[in-house]
């Protein structure tokens, strides 16, 4: 199953700690909040993504198991 | 076509503003002229669903697909919200249509709430319409005498705030929160007021349900087009004799609507067609333009939004039309997303810059292209990308001023009159 980063941009505060862990997926935009790339993580990025989820001060960040919004 | 006879055709496309006297329509009056109202069921699913009814506050969604939904998870334990919150400020056909005819917006929530098996109807109502809210109290009382009702139906108080009439804030608000959207999935129709399946339906659009449910689906589509049946209230507002609110058919011009309105009373250089998250669209290609969903969206994306039509006179300046609105919709933002709390900030700025035609403000031209792709759908709602949509058809319909203000600083038409509402200030408040 396809697995992909989502932010919930309401809870998030913009510290930035997944752009830092996760560029392949995160960039942030001209205020520091993540602009997320919602293309299925590939298997290499399975644990950057993980540790960006756990890095969040927020919980803001998660790995959705379903399909594309 | 002569004036005359366009106004004699267009007389008849009253259906919901089909008002006898002045003030609110009794209950008495209501039911002598329309007959009681047939109860609902699940046979109204079906009517609902021929009839083709969309949504009159907004988004324009099918108003059966809607309903399918919370009947779909309803255990007989649903809520019914009628959306009366208006808080988009040119508009006032929600708050004309309860003050004048609260029975046939009633009638339609209590259509929804046998249909749907609800056992609550709210009536979200913006704060200051004092008089529908009076309107309201009154049909209420006759209501409860007549046994009218299905359930009980209760009034709770919108701040009047910008985004106050999204769903989720809505029902945030009705479980006594604050009025600002929370993130969705889940949407109301599986978990809305008290955890409960909820239909929010704006109150234009129960008030047709009313009339569907007596009258049926042909009845109502025999009005419209194929995709775009039915009538629409309109808030008018800008270069015309009369402006206010008008019922018309949804195949009616822009030109027309105007000759209901009195007739314009300057040369207009461009018309927003669905408020402040709508569409500017220059008049050349908006005066034959038909208000259907159809030729909207063949017209540069457009739609009736909540139904504001706004002529600006060729006096006026759109860059600083926008500008305010744009600074007043930043403001008016629930403060929660980062991007759209600094990117609409940013972006308000930059269209001030433009509008007063300031040094440099070639740059901003980039800036507003980068801005507003750059928070387009990231918000938790919809608000931001109500205001890029806003903005950016603003820079497309008016880029020849935009271009005048680069190279040669602001126009006249900064210390000119508009001739539009007003527009409220930002309040950079939290609602």
């Amino acid at each position: 199953m396809n697995q992909r980063v989502r932010v919930d941009i309401i809870r998030c505060d913009g510290h930035g700690y997944c752009a830092e862990i996760l560029p392949e997926r995160i960039r942030l935009d001209d205020w520091g909040f993540p602009m997320v790339d919602e293309t299925p993580l590939t298997r290499d990025l399975l644990a950057l993504a993980r540790r960006a989820v756990n890095a969040c001060p927020l919980l803001a960040l998660r790995i959705d198991s379903t399909e594309a919004r | 076509m002569s004036a005359l006879a366009v106004l004699d055709d267009v007389q008849q496309e009253v259906r919901l503003l089909d008002v006898a006297g002045g003030g609110a329509e009794r209950l008495e009056t209501h039911v002598a002229r329309l007959g009681r109202r047939p109860a609902g069921g699940s046979w109204f699913l079906d009517e609902l669903s021929r009839s083709g009814l969309c949504g009159r506050g907004g988004a324009g969604f099918p108003a059966a697909r809607k309903w399918a939904a919370v009947s779909a998870n309803s255990l007989g334990d649903a809520v019914v919200v009628v959306n009366a919150s208006e808080g988009e400020p040119w508009s006032a056909k929600d708050r004309t249509l309860l003050s004048l005819r609260p029975h046939l917006v009633l009638d339609g929530a209590a259509v929804a709430a046998e249909t749907l098996g609800a056992r609550e109807i709210v009536v979200y109502l913006g704060a200051p319409f004092r008089t529908a809210r009076y309107a309201l109290r009154d049909a209420l009382r006759e209501r409860r005498r007549a046994g009218v009702d299905p359930c009980a139906v209760r009034i709770v108080r919108a701040p009047h705030a910008y985004v106050a009439g999204e769903e989720s804030a809505l029902v945030r608000r009705v479980d006594g929160g604050p009025a600002r959207p929370r993130a969705v999935p889940p949407r109301p129709f599986e978990w809305g007021v008290g955890g409960r399946p909820t239909l929010v339906q704006n109150t234009e659009t129960l008030a047709h349900v009313a009339l569907i449910a007596r009258y049926g689906a042909a009845w109502f589509r025999s009005m419209g087009t194929e995709t775009s049946p039915g009538t629409a209230l309109l808030t008018v507002g800008g270069a015309v004799a009369q402006p206010g609110v008008v019922e018309v058919a949804l195949r009616t011009t822009v030109a027309e609507v105007a000759e209901r309105c009195g007739g314009v009373t300057a040369p207009v250089q461009a018309v927003l067609l669905g408020g402040y998250f709508g569409t500017w669209i220059p008049a050349p290609d908006a005066r034959d333009l038909r208000l259907d969903a159809d030729s909207l969206r063949a017209a540069g994306g457009a739609s009736l939004g909540c139904g504001v039509v706004a002529l600006l006179p060729a006096t006026g300046c759109g860059l600083v039309e926008t500008a305010r609105i744009v600074d007043y919709l930043a403001g008016e933002s629930a403060g929660q997303c980062g991007p759209c709390v600094h990117g609409l900030a940013a972006i308000a700025g930059a269209l001030w810059r433009l509008a007063r035609g300031e040094q440099g403000c070639a740059e901003d031209v980039a800036l507003l292209e980068r801005w507003t792709s750059m928070i387009r759908g990231r918000g938790g709602c919809r608000h931001p990308d109500g205001a890029v949509r806003h903005v950016l058809s603003a820079l497309q319909c008016f880029a020849a001023d935009v271009e005048r203000h680069v190279q040669r600083g602001a126009c006249e038409g900064v210390h000119r009159d508009s001739m539009l509402p007003p527009v409220p200030a930002p309040a950079r408040r939290r609602p």
